[in-house]
């Protein structure tokens, strides 16, 4: 399983990296390999608002159908539209070709957000 | 010796490919009626031209469907294991009973007064049923367990409404919870919010107590769970919604683990339904006609859908004065054809055959459980079952043999596999519910297939099955890419 040190994690396993006032989001290689074979995703709308929290879209795999959760308010400004054609980018490539949405988020709501480092995602995962 | 079907496997071409171009299937009369040319009577945009309609005879479509019949696995054919299914098998008496001809040719329409034996025998099975659950009243208007499901939580909001509470806009379903629960919640508007079972798989009572606030409408509960666990707090877990002002919705889909031995109603549900397909023999309808009925207590009993049945000097009566009820949720009084044979199941078993019925589905998946315990992994293996054990494909994982192995590994050896991946709260799972059907000699034919399947290695496997019409399909492919028309 591949934990990156420059990125945040979820409980949900998602994975968050910011750059400005930007934040890329995916899910995990351990959440790929637990959800097996990704079969479609279901992306938000570009200009969506979302509450901490919130749902942004579905996750669905040969196994079972997940939800995609931001732990961060913002705004919805880009989707990965690849994944429409291509959802297995999901499991081949989770951190790269694999993101799924960018959220235009206020930094203070970042830095306040309950999130882990690549040490305690670890931890949490090896708990699970 | 494997019960594996073989000899005349027929490949089955689609309707489509069969040869019928210049073949004509029919003879048909000259009409006197002149024949119209299209044009002209329609704008050019709506005209198509020639539809490749397949054109064969009557007995080659009888064959191809015969044959494609031929193709599937039923519980008159085989183990069918479907756990959260309850495959049992289905008496042929019920059949005999629902084809009476005063039954199969009764009209809805009949004069006032009409069908009292019908009528007779819907009272009474509304009557069993609450007697069997521990309700007050029952409604047999639904026409499928999703139907009842979502006719309950109509009466919940209906209640809610009727006594001005509009804050109540949440329901908490458990995480091992049946799986339409949450659908079902948010189709009446309410929403689903997930309560995360405890570390023993039931419902942890302080998570509960977190959670149960004012504006949650009421709770849904699967009893057993979907992890084939019986709650054993579940009055505390009654109680505790109930003095917060909301309501318990109890599914039906275990009832088979309970009928004759514990009620919902003396558990504290305010209301529940029935899978009549599942609990009381009537056929699994892969979308043809079901039944649902909903069992309530005397609080809900006013918004129960109209009509509803009373016995007024001697005769069944319908009774539509009900300025509460919610309305009509499906035309006349529900399939009619599913509940007679519901009730002939019923009455054929008796109160104490339908007690042995449920000890019998228990002990016979306790009984695989264990059989299986020393060679798989069993979530939760310190406390019982009920009518359906849960393994997973933790102890295989090492010889990357998987559940999906094991299900296609079954198929080649003639059984139904289980329930695969669900619950979704245990990883690799594999819900295994064999009902009060089987004897032993199947049960133990079952295991040792299945203990035998779990040591070989994963590129066997893999391989399987073999001897279906179809060997192992691209799962992954059929979802990422799925062809819905025919291409030609």
């Amino acid at each position: 399983m591949e934990v990156r040190g420059d990125l945040k994690y979820t409980e949900e396993h998602e994975w968050l990296q910011l750059e400005g006032d930007k934040v890329t989001l995916g899910i995990t290689d351990f959440a790929q390999d637990k959800l097996g074979d990704v079969v479609f995703v279901e992306l938000p709308e570009v200009g969506t608002i979302l509450e901490a929290g919130e749902a942004i879209g579905n996750i669905e795999s040969v196994k079972a159908v997940s939800e995609i959760f931001c732990p961060v308010a913002g705004e919805v400004i880009e989707v990965n539209k690849q994944l429409e054609e291509e959802p297995d980018l999901v499991n081949t490539s989770p951190y790269e070709d694999g993101w799924i949405v960018k959220i235009k988020v206020d930094r203070s709501d970042f830095a306040d957000a309950e999130l882990m480092n690549d040490e305690e995602y670890q931890n949490h995962c090896a708990a699970e | 010796m494997s019960v594996s079907k073989n000899g005349m496997v027929f490949n089955e071409p689609l309707l489509f490919e069969l040869k019928s171009r210049g073949k004509a299937g029919m003879d048909l009369p000259e009409t006197e009626i002149p024949l119209l040319d299209g044009t002209g009577l329609l704008a050019a945009q709506h005209l198509r031209g020639a539809v490749a309609i397949p054109s064969l005879s009557e007995p080659e479509v009888v064959r191809h469907f015969t044959r494609l019949s031929q193709w599937n696995y039923s519980v008159d054919g085989g183990f069918y294991p479907l756990g959260s299914c309850t495959m049992k098998y289905n008496p042929k008496l019920n059949e005999a009973a629902a084809a009476i001809e005063g039954f199969a040719s009764a009209h809805p329409y009949a004069p006032y007064g009409c069908n009292q034996g019908l009528k007779r025998l819907l009272y009474e099975l509304e009557q069993d049923l609450a007697e069997i659950s521990g309700m007050d009243a029952v409604s047999l208007h639904p026409a499928a367990g999703s139907h009842g499901e979502l006719l309950g939580m109509m009466l919940v909001v209906a209640y809610h409404k009727d006594r001005g509470d509009h804050k109540r806009t949440r329901v908490l379903i458990p995480d091992s919870a049946h799986g339409t629960n949450p659908s079902s919640a948010s189709i009446v508007n309410l929403e689903a919010v997930t309560l995360p079972s405890g570390p023993n798989g039931l419902i942890d009572l302080a998570t509960l107590d977190q959670m149960m606030d004012d504006t949650v409408a009421g709770i849904m509960i699967t009893n057993p769970n979907t992890c084939g666990l019986f709650e054993s707090q579940i009055k505390e877990v009654c109680d505790l919604v109930h003095a917060r002002g909301g309501l318990v919705y109890f599914d039906g889909a275990n009832m088979n683990a309970l009928v004759g031995v514990a009620r919902p109603g003396d558990m504290g549900a305010d209301v529940l339904h029935f899978n009549t397909h599942k609990t009381f023999s009537t056929p699994h309808g892969g979308g043809g006609p079901g039944a649902g009925p909903i069992g309530v207590k005397s609080i809900l009993a006013p918004y129960l859908p109209k009509p509803i049945l009373v016995e007024r000097r001697g005769q069944v009566q319908m009774d539509y004065n009900r300025p509460k009820s919610i309305g009509k949720v499906r035309s006349f009084y529900g399939n009619l054809g599913v509940l007679i044979r519901a009730w002939t199941y019923i009455k054929t078993l008796g109160a104490s055959g339908l007690r042995e019925m449920t000890q019998s589905a228990v002990t016979n998946a306790n009984y695989l459980k264990a059989r299986l315990k020393d060679h798989f992994d069993v979530p939760f293996v310190e406390q019982r079952s009920m009518h359906e054990v849960l393994l997973t494909d933790k102890k295989q994982q090492e010889a990357h043999v998987s559940t999906m192995d094991l299900a296609k590994g079954l198929i080649e050896r003639g059984f139904h596999p289980p329930t695969v991946y669900f619950p979704l709260v245990v990883s690799g799972a594999m819900l295994i519910e064999p009902t009060e059907t089987e004897n032993k000699e199947t049960l133990d034919q079952f295991a040792d297939t299945l203990i035998e399947l779990a040591g070989l290695d994963h590129e066997t496997l893999a391989a399987y099955p073999k001897m279906t019409p179809v060997g192992r399909v691209d799962e992954v492919g059929a979802a990422r890419k799925p062809i819905l028309t025919y291409q030609g």
